[in-house]
């Protein structure tokens, strides 16, 4: 086919890069620029080559805050996937309960991060927040603010209370694509409702559930706001995720350098895990 | 071996789904049931397979009451009109997954699953996963299914509906043998009057949530027991006009087709279905009766024409062999087998089919 040569057409190509431009690449390219040298204002800069690449990726304190984040992510996807698909499957199929179920299992997902923080961290408060108050008059001894288990408890108890409707969702819309006849070809086989979950349910939700775990991990994994409200990453550092840390590094130390080589570093090992996740996924679909 | 309805009716809530049926379907038939979709078809066969409880009625089987025994008690299977096959499994395992469950010899179930594997044409494809295969193969994966179990009845609910043209008329021509020498009964639910013509065996044409003629297919179609009958079991649609007849001279009510009749009928006005294709643009029979008309739409079919027409107040359906083409608006004759028409009294029940 001969293509005609329109020059126009570039005004309508131009106005998508000079938006992407402006909230993608430059941003972008500010943090390389502060990666690779040394500032002290006044717009002096000093060529540092690799060093805060080769400093971040030695100091123990970025070891420390990457195994948190890790440990923090796992717990979540390990508590809030399986309980998500749990939850799916009980909620009802058809009637009045559909609607009803899916308003309230929305409403987490509708409250904006900074209060799901100030919430949590009021209704954790020892002394005088209900589920503190409770836990200590039950005779536990709970302090989020003191105690690093406790801590660990809360931040991991908001994240699945605000996040696991998502996978809730997903994994209802899967299980409602599924035609009732492949139910009814299992009752007819009499396979059991073990089998009907594991050899229909679950291939036919593998798609939904790859979102899921995608979309999962990487929030996890960036997750800021609402830890910074509920424990600022304490007590000491033992809340202090990535995110968290990097802030700490850029705005409290004013470590410009170091921080924009950590920032870097994060961004490469998002990528790197949702690339590796997505491919080894679609691999396997492409193998049936 | 019989399967026998008894009084069965069928309600939720309100609304009446299948009203009061008596059926008995024996050993070693296929029966088709024909309707149009939301004729109840489907209702039907749930309850015959026992994936569903009639409000009232009872269901037998070899003279022994199977109403409410669940379907896995039944050996029955079932083909759907979507292609259901387990998607993790591979074509072997699916169509092995039945006698699994059962617990068949892994000996007897690798000749059984062969055997039947081959008769679909299958067997180059074992270890394909269902979502590999074509549409056609998986339809294949899944009537395999039913067949590798050797049930007592087996149900297909419009097995070839989700197929495209080709493989649905290459299905079809399989289907009759693939029923061959089976000690079961076949239950067949199709919304094709030609279908149900290439299948043989019996029909029951459904309307509406009720069984309004069953019987031999053939007799069925030559001798509908009624107007909704012969509407059901027509494609195209039947035409339906009115005639007056006094003495040996009949025509149509508004006088413009006029002719002479031996049929051994009362004079009187008798409502007459006339099949599309004893409509032709050529004459056709000893008894051709002339016809003006004007062309509506002319539409072909491959090697057949079909040409919808106005004639006085009434829209019209031909069905000729042939090429025809024809220009919206044209007047044209066209001839009209008179042997050929199926008269129905004003209470719309069969008089004589001619």
């Amino acid at each position: 086919m001969n293509k005609t040569i329109n020059q126009k057409a570039w005004f309508f190509v131009i106005p998508v890069f000079v938006l992407v431009a402006f909230n993608a690449i430059i941003p972008l390219m500010t943090v390389v620029n502060y990666a690779f040298q040394e500032t002290f204002g006044n717009n002096v800069f000093m060529w540092e080559g690799t060093r805060w690449f080769k400093q971040i990726m030695l100091s123990e304190r970025f070891h420390a805050s990457l195994g948190r984040q890790f440990l923090f992510t796992f717990i979540i996807l390990f508590i809030q996937i399986p309980l998500g698909i749990a939850i799916a499957l009980t909620m009802p199929k058809e009637g009045i309960g559909v609607p009803v179920c899916l308003v309230l299992m929305s409403m987490p997902l509708l409250i904006p991060w900074n209060v799901v923080g100030a919430m949590w961290n009021i209704f954790a408060l020892p002394d005088i927040g209900f589920l503190g108050h409770s836990l200590n008059a039950l005779g536990f001894d709970y302090n989020f603010t003191q105690q690093i288990g406790d801590a660990w408890f809360t931040t991991i108890l908001m994240d699945v209370w605000h996040w696991t409707s998502l996978v809730v969702l997903l994994s209802y819309a899967g299980l409602q694509s599924i035609q009732p006849a492949y139910y009814q070809a299992a009752e007819i086989d009499g396979a059991s409702r073990w089998a009907v979950f594991t050899k229909i349910e679950l291939p036919k939700m593998k798609k939904v559930l790859t979102i899921a775990i995608l979309l999962r991990f990487m929030d996890s994994f960036m997750i800021y706001t609402e830890p910074f409200v509920l424990t600022g990453g304490g007590p000491g550092n033992a809340t202090a995720f990535l995110s968290i840390d990097l802030v700490k590094m850029a705005l409290g130390q004013f470590d410009l350098g170091p921080a924009a080589a950590m920032s870097l570093i994060y961004f490469f090992i998002v990528l790197l895990v949702c690339w590796v996740f997505y491919t080894l996924m679609m691999r396997n679909e492409g193998n049936q | 071996m019989s399967l026998e309805l008894k009084n069965v009716e069928k309600k939720i809530g309100l609304d009446t789904h299948i009203y009061t049926t008596d059926l008995k379907l024996e050993k070693n038939t296929i029966n088709i049931l024909l309707g149009p979709t939301l004729s109840g078809k489907t209702t039907l066969m749930q309850i015959m397979a026992g994936l569903d409880k009639p409000s009232m009625g009872e269901i037998w089987f070899n003279d022994k009451n199977v109403t409410g025994m669940k379907v896995q008690k039944r050996n029955v299977s079932m083909v759907y009109q979507q292609f259901i096959n387990y998607p993790n499994f591979t074509v072997y395992e699916n169509i092995a997954s039945p006698l699994k469950i059962t617990g068949v010899s892994s000996d007897e179930t690798k000749q059984r699953v062969g055997k039947v594997a081959e008769l679909l044409k299958l067997s180059g494809m074992l270890n394909k996963k269902p979502n590999e295969l074509s549409g056609g193969q998986q339809q294949r994966t899944a009537l395999a299914r039913a067949l590798v179990k050797d049930s007592d009845l087996i149900l297909l609910d419009e097995p070839l509906a989700n197929l495209d043209f080709k493989l649905r008329e290459e299905l079809r021509e399989e289907l009759p043998r693939l029923f061959e020498d089976r000690d079961c009964i076949v239950v067949y639910a199709t919304t094709e009057p030609s279908e149900a013509l290439l299948l043989g065996g019996n029909t029951a044409t459904l309307q509406e949530g009720k069984v309004i003629q069953y019987g031999k297919t053939l007799d069925v179609y030559n001798k509908p027991n009624s107007l909704l009958s012969a509407q059901v079991f027509s494609d195209p649609p039947m035409n339906i006009t009115k005639i007056k007849k006094v003495g040996d001279s009949c025509s149509f009510l508004d006088n413009s087709v006029n002719w002479k009749s031996k049929i051994n009928i009362k004079d009187g006005e008798y409502k007459v279905g006339i099949r599309p294709h004893n409509i032709t643009t050529y004459k056709e029979g000893n008894n051709s009766l002339e016809i003006k008309g004007k062309v509506l739409i002319s539409e072909l079919s491959g090697s057949e024409s079909l040409i919808h027409f106005t004639k006085g107040d009434l829209s019209w359906v031909s069905l000729s062999n042939g090429i025809f083409q024809k220009n919206v608006g044209d007047e044209m004759n066209l001839y009209m087998n008179a042997d050929e028409f199926i008269y129905f009294d004003e209470n719309e029940r069969l008089v004589t089919n001619g």
